[in-house]
């Protein structure tokens, strides 16, 4: 593509605002006197808006962002269908982890998710399990979108990947290091506005380039009529399949620990109110814009070749080039504003859960200070090194990131706010369960009962917690009998 | 009182234990609404469909109605049924 300073500039802009976010919010960090607290959950503060922008933005990754709209391009309408699914998260994620999770998490003063297992199960077991499938999945889903952001740039602007990586790199590391949790929420806010808008204008362009909406269907149904069915372009999307991705990607979503942070970092009941009502717009809005966007593209532009390169490739057909560079910005948003949620959960992971739980208890403030910043920063240098040249065991990892996490937590931290049964034999029993489970599906029976393998080892992971949990309280309540 | 009994005498996670029930009502209508417009209009042979605003009339009522009609039904359920209240503890 060579140089293309149309596309550079609207990137060079986005970028020094973000920056301008970070110093600001770093001033925060300087001033207040609990630093945990503010650097990883924003002092607890987030009105509605932040946090529901937050919320979609951290979730709405990448992967979604640009092979979303890709395999809707191949699959038509039978994929935006599935998309949907992902509403759910706009209001199921804040509703069902609610003012419970918000209440005890204060109780408890946790500023992680393990924070808040730890003291629910009271053992160091559930805390290295926990704290280990955090690293585990998280780091690799972290490097996997480290490489998607480094790639992004190179595409828009035409700089080497190295250079490229760098650029994304800095530009990130810079406000999360100095800023936190604060910066990272600043800063998911304005890319939202960015995705929102983003995605509207360029639906608006890819529909009247191809003639008006009916026009457009007519096209593809006379291309191959499966693309205007909910089966697929091959007719495979069964309903079973489709509908399995309503856990994966829809009420699944409450057990990552990117997202269900977010639950205990709004300021009050208003905020939460407000946050779950927004978004549930923004996320709908942004999901059926970007899979459309990806369906209506076939008629446009026929023959896209690599499904990561149709939102690119047709944001540069129909837009005049200054504006399909502010557009292309928002891809590169979705990238960002994952990437920082991750980068700072897991420095919170080791920071918090197993530093200051298992090797330097009584750590003084300013040295937790320094510590939280040095570990932010060196994990992104050590994600830098390994986005030169990744290694296989991260993009396997990265794979069952998803599916593991939430066969991992969903139970320990959904039962464990509302069963009071619940034990941490029932937790450790489930969190093996659940990981084990999805691995050996996902490698050796992909799709039991025609459903995504999430489901049957969400499942099995239930009947392990309830289970553990029931069997342990009989053999307590027997030795205490005697 | 235990802080680690996460079901202590508390009258505000009754409020809560409910607004989460709610959460679970309103994903449960969500998911019939979609499958059940998508698959009961979109199982239909293909020269039977019929379209608004172009587009098929699965798509447009499962898709783009359903999710206008869920903003409108969560805002509806946040402004009546639920509760302000203080997250932190009165002693704090």
């Amino acid at each position: 593509m060579g140089m293309n300073w149309q596309a550079i500039l609207p990137l060079l802009l986005f970028l020094i605002i973000i920056f301008a976010v970070g110093i600001w919010a770093g001033r925060y960090v300087k001033a207040t006197n609990s630093f945990l607290h503010e650097y990883f959950l924003g002092g607890r503060s987030l009105g509605g808006f932040v946090l529901a922008m937050t919320m979609v933005t951290t979730y709405g990754s990448a992967s979604s962002f640009l092979s979303g709209p890709g395999t809707a391009y191949n699959q038509g309408l039978g994929w935006v269908l599935l998309s949907m699914s992902q509403l759910a998260t706009g209001y199921f994620v804040l509703m069902i982890l609610g003012k419970k999770f918000a209440i005890v998490t204060r109780k408890y003063k946790a500023v992680t998710i393990v924070d808040f297992l730890k003291e629910r199960y009271q053992s160091k077991w559930v805390v290295i399990l926990s704290a280990a499938s955090i690293l585990l999945f998280l780091f690799s889903a972290m490097s996997a979108q480290w490489i998607g952001g480094g790639r992004l740039i190179e595409s828009l602007t035409g700089f080497s990947y190295i250079s490229s990586l760098f650029i994304f790199s800095i530009s990130v590391l810079v406000y999360v290091v100095i800023g936190g949790f604060r910066a990272v929420a600043l800063t998911d806010t304005l890319q939202g506005i960015v995705m929102l808008f983003g995605t509207l204008i360029l639906l608006v362009a890819v529909i009247i380039a191809g003639g008006g909406i009916p026009s457009i269907i007519a096209d593809l149904a006379a291309e191959n009529p499966n693309l205007i069915t909910p089966f697929g372009a091959n007719g495979d999307l069964t309903p079973s399949y489709v509908s399995s991705f309503w856990v994966l990607v829809g009420v699944g979503v409450v057990a990552l620990p990117q997202i269900a942070v977010r639950a205990m970092s709004y300021k009050n009941s208003k905020s939460m109110h407000k946050g779950i009502i927004i978004s549930t717009i923004v996320v709908g809005f942004i999901m059926l814009n970007m899979h459309l966007i990806g369906v209506f593209a076939r008629p446009v532009m026929p023959g896209v070749e690599v499904g990561d390169t149709v939102m690119p490739l047709v944001a540069q057909q129909v837009l005049p080039n200054w504006l399909a560079g502010i557009i292309l910005a928002a891809p590169m948003a979705a990238i960002m504003t994952t990437v920082n949620s991750l980068l700072l959960l897991v420095s919170s992971t080791i920071v918090k859960d197993i530093y200051l739980n298992y090797i330097e208890p009584e750590a003084g403030e300013s040295r937790v200070r320094g510590l939280s910043m040095w570990i932010t920063g060196i994990l992104g240098v050590v994600v830098i090194v390994m986005s030169l040249n990744p290694p296989d065991l991260i993009i396997w990892l990265n794979l069952f990131s998803m599916g593991g996490l939430e066969s991992a937590f969903i139970w320990p931290i959904v039962m464990g706010l509302y069963w009071s049964k619940g034990n941490k034999h029932g937790a450790i029993a489930s969190m093996l369960t659940g990981v084990s489970s999805y691995v050996l599906f996902e490698y050796f029976y992909p799709q039991p009962f025609g459903m995504h393998s999430v489901v049957t080892s969400i499942t099995l992971a239930f009947v392990a917690y309830v289970g553990f949990s029931l069997a342990s309280q009989k053999s307590i309540a027997a030795i205490a009998g005697k | 009182m235990n802080k680690h009994d996460i079901n202590q005498d508390d009258y505000r996670f009754k409020i809560a234990n409910r607004e989460a029930l709610i959460g679970v009502g309103l994903v449960l209508f969500n998911f019939v609404w979609w499958y059940g417009f998508a698959y009961g209009l979109g199982s239909r042979d293909i020269s039977e469909y019929s379209y608004i605003f172009g587009l098929p009339a699965w798509f447009f009522y499962s898709c783009v109605l359903g999710f206008i009609v869920m903003v409108v039904l969560i805002s509806i359920v946040m402004k009546l049924f639920f509760t302000d209240m203080l997250l932190e503890d009165e002693e704090n």
